[in-house]
């Protein structure tokens, strides 16, 4: 189990936007009438991206009222499941894949560049306050490790300098083209591609 | 090797596009209707025939699956929930199909609702594949604006509706119990079985649960045939499979081939080989971080399907393939593979919360050579205690890596950890598996 830690700093009120609550109410109706606490983790997901990608314990008690449910039920949701960031984290956050086979093809080196040019711990913000990173487990794209996430993208096929460039573009405010960065497009061998040829060149 | 028109998942490698027009063109969505028509029975008694075994790891027969849905529709509404929570270190298969192949998958969940009479179908992505969920997402619009979705799917008279349901990163949601908890959104902590979700699932009612690749299998083999499904690979682990191969290989991949292809030609043919040649491995583990590993005999001969994995003391799994060559330290990587399972225990049975704890603990200690030479009986002993007494196989999935590891590389880890435990040398400290806890200060 992991162990999430909920910041000290904690903003008075949480509310949704109009856009927010117009998606919040449709996710809410793709599950039958009096399930809506179905809805919960497709809302804290919402109040995450709404309040700088981390959730306030206020935005709980708002997801709590708004679904007609137990304060408590949103808590522990919000404290099991491990995306949602319970104290504030960078505008760009970097969650590096370190498990196996990731680790296989150097996950610790990009681990390390994190470390140089990020910040020396986990979870703290870089020094100009926009960044900071996280070792994560599995992210489901072990073929084309070693690999991050960048936000909702992945960064796939890295090497510690390839991660060093993308880590200056961020700083500059530039978001780099998300993907493989040895130019492949799909989880297929790179030059010994043996199966379907003939697709290749249709 | 299989030919290439046998390989179901044409755009494995998006050659095409995944758009409906060009999934259409390699065949999708194609005589649906006609399909449906034969009804339920035929259809349940083809995969049936095909000898369609899950592709998410468990390898249960789909076709007795959909038999255990209740003939008719009581009050109670059936659900079809499809397990996209791919998290298996190792596995990403289904991450291509929800990017390259959504019609598959869609035409797939028509089929299979149909069968087992659900008219509404969730799909499971884990949080992290949020671009994937939005391709399938841009698919499924697709398919409602086609009419494919909705009142009269696909001229079938069947009413479908498919929702998106994002986890957000828990492994345990890939068990079929979890993942029905964390829709019903709760903490994705299994439940107990029986009753089996077939019967008392999703908000108490009747739910079939599958993983992607086999519900996108469905189709092409009603197509085809369950007898051409059953003729590829061999009686009971039939049809084809993508395999993941991943590692210290030239060029890891996935790949769509036939079950029961020999590990080596996997690695050696479509990998390119192992990174220093195939004399440099040290070991693979065939299906998944939870299957037990197998050292470099065994990869020599071994076929990749179910009964031969079992018959070899390890499992075929999700088939993603993990090769670690000699440059690597095993039992570091086992150490993070434990490590992986103590993170991503759900706490609700203690020998699992507490033993996979333990189980990174001692490895960490092993690979850097600072625990007692007992400690790898102890180690054993541990998973013992683990496996078979926790609700979902969760105690199984976490176990057998370290139980595979000390199988085959026992000399290894003792060859490693020679001493004798701190007891023996009469100090003054009660005796306990957290003995570094007393030693290191930050421990």
């Amino acid at each position: 189990m992991a162990v999430k830690k909920i910041s000290k700093v904690q903003p008075e009120k949480f509310e949704f936007s109009k856009k927010n609550k117009e998606t919040a109410d449709s996710i809410i109706k793709n599950y039958p009438s009096g399930k809506q606490q179905s809805a919960v983790m497709a809302l804290l997901y919402l109040a995450q991206k709404q309040n700088d990608n981390w959730i306030p314990l206020s935005a709980m008690k708002y997801i709590a009222k708004y679904l007609d449910m137990p304060y408590i039920k949103v808590y522990e949701v919000a404290t099991f499941y491990s995306m949602y960031n319970l104290t504030p984290v960078g505008k760009y956050f970097f969650q590096v894949c370190t498990t196996t086979p990731c680790m296989l093809r150097g996950a610790y080196n990009l681990v390390d560049v994190c470390k140089r040019k990020i910040s020396e711990e986990e979870n703290c913000l870089s020094e100009d306050g926009k960044t900071s990173w996280l070792e994560v487990e599995c992210l489901g794209a072990c073929v084309n490790a070693p690999m991050l996430q960048l936000n909702e993208d992945y960064y796939e096929d890295l090497d510690p300098i390839k991660l060093e460039q993308i880590i200056d573009k961020i700083s500059n405010d530039e978001v780099p083209q998300p993907g493989s960065y040895r130019g492949r497009l799909s989880s297929e061998p790179e030059n010994t591609r043996k199966t379907l040829i003939g697709n290749k060149d249709a | 090797m299989l030919e290439d028109k046998d390989r179901i998942f044409q755009n494995l490698y998006n050659d095409f596009g995944a758009d409906l027009a060009s999934a259409k063109q390699r065949g999708d969505w194609k005589d649906t209707k006609e399909i449906c028509d034969k009804g339920r029975e035929w259809i349940i008694n083809e995969i049936k025939t095909s000898e369609l075994r899950g592709r998410g790891g468990a390898g249960f027969p789909t076709g007795l699956k959909w038999s255990f849905a209740p003939k008719e529709v009581g009050s109670r509404p059936h659900y079809l929930v499809i397990n996209a929570d791919e998290s298996e270190p190792g596995t990403c298969k289904d991450r291509d199909i929800l990017r390259f192949e959504p019609h598959k998958l869609i035409e797939g969940c028509l089929i299979a609702s149909y069968a087992v009479n659900a008219h509404k179908c969730y799909v499971y992505i884990r949080g992290e594949y949020f671009n994937e969920g939005q391709k399938l997402q841009t698919a499924i619009d697709e398919a409602y604006k086609d009419g494919l979705l909705g009142k009269n799917s696909a001229g079938t008279d069947w009413e479908l509706d498919i929702y998106i349901h994002y986890g957000a990163g828990a492994y345990i949601c890939g068990e079929e119990t979890a993942l029905l908890e964390s829709i019903e959104g709760k903490k994705g902590q299994p439940r107990l079985k029986p009753p089996f979700p077939a019967l008392i699932g999703l908000y108490g009612c009747p739910t079939i649960i599958n993983n992607v690749e086999t519900i996108s299998v469905v189709p092409t083999i009603l197509r085809r045939g369950g007898k051409w499904f059953s003729s590829l690979g061999r009686p009971k682990n039939t049809g084809s499979k993508i395999y993941c191969i991943s590692g210290n290989v030239n060029n890891p991949c996935n790949v769509e081939e036939e079950m029961g292809i020999p590990l080596k030609e996997l690695i050696e043919k479509h990998a390119g080989g192992v990174i220093g040649g195939w004399d440099n491995l040290k070991a693979v583990i065939p299906g998944g971080s939870s299957m037990p590993l197998l050292p470099k005999e065994t990869c020599e001969t071994i076929k990749m399907d179910f009964d031969a994995c079992v018959e070899n003391k390890t499992g075929l799994g999700t088939a993603g393939i993990v090769v670690i060559n000699k440059d690597q330290d095993i039992i570091k990587c086992m150490a993070r593979i434990a490590r992986f399972y103590k993170h991503e225990s759900c706490g609700q049975c203690t020998p699992c919360r507490e033993g996979s704890g333990w189980m990174w603990r001692m490895l960490e200690r092993m690979a850097k050579g600072e625990a007692t030479r007992d400690e790898v009986d102890m180690l054993l002993d541990v998973t013992k205690q683990i496996e078979g007494h926790t609700i979902c196989a969760f105690g199984e999935g976490s176990s057998w890596p370290v139980q595979g590891l000390i199988r085959n590389f026992k000399d290894e880890i003792i060859e490693r950890n020679k001493f004798d435990p701190i007891v023996k040398k009469q100090k003054d400290i009660p005796y306990l598996v957290d003995q570094h806890l007393l030693e290191k200060e930050n421990a």
